[in-house]
């Protein structure tokens, strides 16, 4: 990976072609694109380099800064607008909350706050990167709303506003309830056994009685908040699951503290031999904390789901009758509306262009990477972004008939059919609960008949021994702990059985454009014809596709600050013709160019898509233009089948590309020209035939294989709706990451497996001690309580100590951060 | 009297302090993110560094 340059920012290999640096620390750096180097700088500038060092991973690519950042978020400086989503409070500054794309890290998060506090007119920044949202408080009178999104999208993150109805107060309502009955269950249990062991000690040296009272008084008065408050939600899922008939975890467990609390107060009233406040709170407590690591699994996968609603914009320019235009949210919006959409802008619903010429960006949608055309009479998709020139189009569906919202129904439905994990356990710990329910109550029978006053402390231990507590600690805390230690690596999972399956894959089917490759057309190979540097013929070809919106200009590092290009003319079918240094330059089409000197061309210059430069005295310089290899992809493919796993490429390309890509990587096994469809029947059949099948790519022609496959992956750089439908997300394009991934889903697995094993046996040892009367119910809580220790420490071990954990800040210098990543 | 008579009603009063200390906590959205603010101890000494180059400027 060290053979190539890597990008100062976004990590990615710097073209040989390129020259541009950032300075950091007196040590100039290199980057890949204009876009890096503004960035960077920009970070650099403002004292922020301890982004470089925390960061985990390289920061993805930003956005190209000729897009023009500040109008594309114009239209949200708008009341009508705003009204939406902007909070105006009484002493005049405005609040909003905004999800932003690209923020997965803390230091991402940390660099957005440093950055925009100094910015004039700010209040307050806070940026949650558990949630990827950002909370900003502004002086509207300073500074407008624009500015701050457009200073955010310069950092390489894209700020999208909140509406209220996409926003997760819901999320954020269970979380802090959750953690208000944590807070009082952890305090009542301290207290509660603080109160214990005096009675204990007090059983064995004499203790005043009045004493004694007193203390189980208190206990009872610490423990009730514990019990009605802090254990309701076990109480009401008992009660769902006893009304569905399904009895789950809950019902046991809800009989253990309610029978525990109420003979508890029972005996603190009327005297008795032992109160159990001590044991039910701690036996809540534990509980709640499996619940609370459980939750926050849930809500991380959550989300991901947000993600497509961010695709529709909230307002267009509407066209009256009159051809007046006024700006209107899109939920307002009637069919048969007419709209503008200007370079730019996204198109707010699916309709017929009307009027208009332009380039229309669907890669959100299609995962194809080069501008569409579009104009009278072709239908364009909401949610896509529209390039160059304005359209004017006829609104044909909105709101849930578009193709935006229909796919994302369609996979709420694949997601909501994923058989996993979570349902064998339900099936399994409804047996488990009938089991132990019945078995206590005939032990309880037993013991009535042969010694009433033991027969309800041996009922109570019994319950507590066999609280699943530490068997349903075992599994969540060992996900959680492998989750982090893959999302520290740079592999999100978003979907709880992604792990348990990932460990068992045998079989990879990899997409080609832009999963192996970097579906992005880049250079690869220079033939120098004239008199003139590569660099100077680079130059020139910069200035001049810089007037171009050609996906094919896109290879070149358009700049037009080196040398000015003028009278720029772009020539449909041909390439762009203009004047640098008073001498009339053409790029583009081999024989086109050519034709500027008069004469044909000259050199045969093989396979691939040639882009010439020349100018009146011939042709100075050709360039081969090509979708690159990814640079560690060989370096993956191998890694995987050291491992024992069969690799196969599904593309939709034409035979020769993904033959050239598969020779490279020694990959035996592609097929080309495959649709959507046709990759859906090849995964059918390899599971058919019993392969556990991984499943990666990056557009939305991949998404029904991604969410069909066993386990699936896509690419952050893809399309929203294929991450939507993968169950994990890779992070900063290394391939290289899913043979690590591999490793920590297998040790994760094992560790599971322990896990299981230890609290199983630990249930099963001590149910027959528990009806026969030997353990006490503090014991029986001392022992629940020392095995959920022991697996939650066990789950630990995931975390640490092994390279590229979560973010350290790096001693040595930051461009080594970048490198060994 | 006792001693644990006064002491035991003081530590619950103490005890819901804490419980009322935590809940505002909660409320005002301290532990909605229990990540990042562990990273923001490390940056603290940038913050001075930052100021001292803002000013030489």
């Amino acid at each position: 990976m060290n053979s190539q340059t890597a990008c100062f920012h976004c990590g990615e290999p710097v073209p040989p072609d390129v020259s541009l640096q950032v300075m950091v620390d007196e040590t100039p750096q290199p980057v890949c694109c204009s876009g890096c180097e503004a960035v960077a700088g920009m970070i650099l500038g403002s004292g922020l380099d301890d982004f470089y060092r925390f960061r985990p991973e390289p920061t993805g690519r930003p956005e190209d800064p000729t897009l023009g950042e500040q109008d594309r978020y114009a239209g949200f400086d708008k009341p009508g607008t705003q009204q939406d989503f902007v909070y105006q409070s009484a002493d005049g500054s405005c609040e909003a909350a905004l999800l932003v794309e690209g923020l997965y890290c803390t230091a991402c998060g940390w660099l957005i706050e440093r950055s925009l506090q100094d910015a004039p007119g700010i209040r307050e920044v806070r940026v949650n990167p558990a949630t990827g949202r950002a909370l900003l408080r502004w002086e509207p009178s300073t500074v407008r709303l624009s500015q701050l999104m457009a200073h955010m999208g310069r950092l390489g993150y894209r700020p999208h506003p909140v509406l209220p109805e996409t926003m997760d107060s819901q999320a954020t309502k269970e979380r802090r309830s959750a953690m208000r009955r944590l807070i009082v269950a952890g305090l009542g249990m301290m207290q509660a056994m603080m109160f214990a062991v005096a009675l204990y000690f007090g059983q064995y040296h004499g203790m005043d009685p009045e004493h004694a009272q007193f203390l189980r008084l208190v206990s009872m008065l610490v423990a009730t908040p514990v019990v009605l408050y802090a254990g309701m939600p076990i109480f009401l899922g008992a009660f769902r699951d006893l009304r569905n008939l399904r009895p789950g975890m809950d019902v046991p467990v809800s009989l253990a503290i309610g029978t525990g609390y109420f003979a508890s107060v029972w005996v603190t009233f009327t005297g008795g031999p032992e109160v159990y406040f001590d044991s039910i709170s701690m036996f809540t407590f534990f509980l709640l904390v499996a619940r609370y690591v459980e939750m926050a699994a849930r809500h991380r996968a959550n989300a991901t789901n947000d993600a497509l609603a961010r695709l529709v914009p909230s307002t267009t320019t509407r066209l009256d009758a009159d051809g007046a235009e006024s700006e209107v949210p899109v939920r307002e919006l009637v069919l048969g509306d007419r709209v503008l959409v200007r370079p730019g802008a996204t198109i707010p619903a699916d309709g017929e262009v009307l009027r208009g010429q332009g380039s229309v960006d669907e890669s959100m949608l299609t995962g194809e990477s080069d501008p569409q055309s579009r104009g009278p009479g072709s239908t364009v998709v909401g949610g896509s972004v529209n390039l160059s020139g304005s359209l004017e189009v006829r609104v044909d569906r909105l709101g849930q008939d578009t193709m935006v919202s229909h796919i994302g129904r369609l996979l709420r439905r694949a997601q909501a059919e994923r058989p996993g994990l979570a349902r064998l356990a339900d099936t399994v710990a409804r047996y488990f609960v009938t089991v132990v329910l019945f078995a206590t109550a005939t032990v309880f029978t037993i013991w009535w008949h042969v010694d009433p006053a033991m027969a309800f402390p041996v009922t109570l231990a019994m319950l507590v021994a066999t609280c699943p507590c530490a068997l349903s600690l075992a599994t969540p805390t060992a996900l959680a702990a492998g989750t982090n230690r893959m999302a520290a690596s740079g592999l999100l999972v978003t979907r709880g059985d992604a792990l348990e399956t990932l460990a068992r894959v045998n079989h990879v089917v990899l997409d080609k454009t832009g999963t192996l490759t970097e579906g992005r057309l880049g250079v690869v190979e220079t033939r120098r014809l004239g008199d003139c540097s590569d660099e100077q013929a680079l130059a020139l070809a910069g200035a001049l596709e810089y007037h171009s919106e050609h996906p094919l200009a896109r290879a070149f590092p358009r700049d037009s600050s080196v040398v000015p290009a003028e009278q720029a003319e772009t020539v449909r079918g041909a390439g762009v013709e203009g004047h640098v240094a008073g001498v009339r330059y053409r790029i583009g089409r081999p024989d086109w160019v050519a034709e500027l000197a008069g004469i044909g061309v000259s050199e045969e210059l093989g396979r691939g898509a040639w882009v010439a430069l020349g100018n009146g005295d011939g042709l100075l310089a050709a360039y081969r233009v090509a979708d690159r290899l990814r640079p560690d992809a060989a370096e993956a493919v191998a890694a995987l089948q050291a491992d024992g796993i069969t690799i196969e490429i599904a593309s939709g390309d034409a035979q020769s590309a993904v033959e050239t890509v598969a020779n490279r990587l020694n990959i035996t096994r592609w097929q080309a020209r495959m649709s959507p469809e046709d990759k859906l029947a090849r995964l059918r059949q390899l599971q058919a035939d019993g392969a556990v099948v991984l499943m990666v790519g990056d557009g939305i022609n991949d998404a029904p294989v991604l969410a069909g496959a066993n386990v699936s992956a896509a690419l952050n750089e893809g399309t929203t709706l294929a991450q939507t439908s993968a169950a994990m997300v890779l992070l900063g394009g290394r391939l290289s990451r899913l043979g690590e991934g591999m490793g920590t889903a297998r040790r994760t697995l094992r560790v599971i497996r322990q896990n299981l094993i230890m609290s199983a046996s630990y249930n099963a040892s001590m149910l027959p001690l528990a009806a026969m009367g030997l353990v006490p119910p503090w014991l029986a809580a001392i022992g629940m309580t020392l095995s959920s220790v022991v697996v939650v420490l066990n789950a630990r071990r995931l975390g640490g100590r092994t390279r590229g954990g979560p973010p350290v800040p790096a001693t040595g210098s930051p461009q080594q951060g970048v490198l060994q990543s | 009297m006792s001693l644990i008579f006064i002491s035991i009603p003081i530590g619950l009063v103490l005890v819901g302090i804490a419980v009322w200390a935590f809940f505002w906590a909660v409320r005002s959205g301290q532990y909605d993110d229990l990540d990042s603010p562990a990273y923001s101890v490390l940056s603290d000494e940038d913050d001075d560094k930052r100021k001292r180059d803002k000013d030489s400027r």
